[in-house]
């Protein structure tokens, strides 16, 4: 069957996004990835993805702005309460046995999920043994996710998963408001360092105890999940744990029989080979 | 249509929908020839429940959709609450955490866009019940591929806004009642 006409023009963006800026995106799940591209050529005001590919080779400034529609920024403190819950009691006292852990953070985004895991070692006393790596491949979200600084108006509904997570104090402990936004304690930034990092062209770069990866692999195709799945599992030491999004499954990948079910609800897995 | 060879099923329906789609699905045995994918506005609560909800009226396998699990005939798929649920030309689902569509995620139209760019002509959308136009471009876009429309009888809807706003863009197909929709999916869909 020939394949439709703006599948052939997505392919050749990818291509030529990753020959010019060396962005791999070529391995994203099409279907999320045509609507996103919708919206790009509305906003950029192509008619075609072959449009927007010459914009993107030709006009320098149009690149970093494509790269906002591409990559993911959606995301909260404590997003997922019950996913947080399970972590606090199931796993944290595993990970209290370890005399220093390393926690990755993978597609960290604009940060949420990195301070979300700084609270709660916090709250269990274990910040002060704990490193947290946030990596993402978008360097403007990386910079944000640096400040610690997020919209004030947004506190409420992470005020609110925060408790539902069963957090023993109050957020407001952790960060303090200035104007309309909110900048999270120095103390959860310095043990988190963020970085650049590819999960679809580079190399696991540490020993973890947990990584978590939630709704990032969702955005990728069954090849480039694979190869996601077999980083986190040369970074995970033995027993490691391993956290997904609450609908991401390992069972349909290759390295389904290297992880078995800790919280199956929660998608909470354990390395086993 | 009937000379077209339906594939796969997608049904999108919020206020009012449940009980449609409750009907649709008890009428369904044996072993389905194409899998059923349906998109139902809920609370978040409710929705992530909803296969166990109905699978006491169901003697057919209900799923909530993982992320890139294979639709597979036999199967009726739901969307899982907070993620929209797209169609990969694997023909396996493809989750995403983008932004709601008109205050809805799961959204309608994000299923039938997706489904009619791999379906195309083997692709019967159901437009059901609903107080928002979500579903309403997307049961067009399934047109537009040359698939097979259905939008439910408006005079029948508990909401009428959704399918009135498909009909506003389009004319479907067949326009019918919660029994004629339950009727049409379990005569195609069943074996004997």
């Amino acid at each position: 069957m020939r394949e439709p006409l703006e599948e052939t023009e997505i392919r050749l963006l990818l291509d030529a996004i990753y020959s010019r800026y060396h962005y791999d995106f070529r391995n994203y799940a099409i279907a999320s990835l045509k609507r996103r591209l919708e919206q790009a050529l509305s906003r950029f005001e192509c008619r075609s993805v072959s449009a927007l590919q010459d914009k993107v080779l030709h006009d320098q400034e149009t690149f970093p702005l494509l790269l906002e529609y591409l990559t993911v920024q959606v995301s909260e403190l404590f997003r997922d309460p019950e996913f947080f819950g399970a972590l606090r009691t199931d796993v944290v006292p595993l990970l209290a046995t370890y005399p220093s852990m390393k926690i990755w953070v993978a597609g960290c985004s604009t940060g949420e999920e990195a301070y979300s895991y700084a609270i709660l070692l916090e709250e269990e006393g274990l910040l002060d043994r704990s490193l947290i790596y946030a990596t993402d491949i978008n360097d403007e979200s990386l910079q944000r996710a640096r400040s610690g600084i997020f919209a004030l108006d947004r506190m409420k509904q992470f005020t609110l998963n925060h408790r539902e997570s069963g957090g023993k104090g109050s957020l407001s402990d952790y960060y303090h408001a200035a104007h309309d936004h909110a900048v999270m304690d120095a103390r959860l930034r310095s043990r988190i360092t963020f970085a650049d990092h590819s999960l679809a062209t580079d190399s696991a770069f540490a020993e973890v105890q947990l990584v978590s990866c939630r709704n990032v692999l969702i955005y990728f195709d069954r090849e480039l999940q694979d190869r996601a799945l077999g980083l986190f599992h040369d970074s995970l030491c033995h027993r490691g744990f391993l956290c997904l999004g609450t609908k991401e499954a390992i069972r349909f990948s290759n390295h389904s029989h290297q992880f078995t079910d800790f919280r199956a609800k929660e998608r909470i897995f354990r390395k086993v080979l | 249509m009937r000379d077209r060879k339906i594939e796969a099923i997608a049904v999108g329906g919020s206020a009012g929908a449940f009980e449609v789609v409750r009907a649709i699905i008890s009428r369904l045995g044996g072993e389905l020839r194409m899998p059923i994918i349906v998109v139902l506005h809920l609370p978040a609560r409710a929705s992530g429940t909803i296969h166990e909800t109905l699978q006491w009226t169901s003697q057919v396998p209900l799923v909530l959709s993982d992320d890139k699990q294979p639709f597979t005939a036999g199967n009726v798929y739901f969307a899982p609450p907070g993620y929209h649920l797209l169609i990969e030309s694997s023909r396996s689902a493809a989750l995403s955490i983008d932004e709601p569509v008109m205050y809805s995620r799961p959204s309608i139209d994000v299923l039938f866009q997706s489904a009619s760019d791999v379906y195309g002509p083997n692709l019967l959308g159901i437009l059901l019940s609903g107080a928002s136009a979500d579903g309403a471009e997307g049961l067009q876009s399934i047109q537009l591929a040359g698939g097979t429309t259905v939008a439910q009888n408006p005079d029948t809807c508990e909401s009428s806004l959704m399918t009135r706003s498909a009909l506003n863009l389009m004319t479907p197909d067949m326009v019918l009642s919660p029994a004629e929709i339950a009727s049409l999916v379990s005569d195609l869909a069943c074996a004997q």
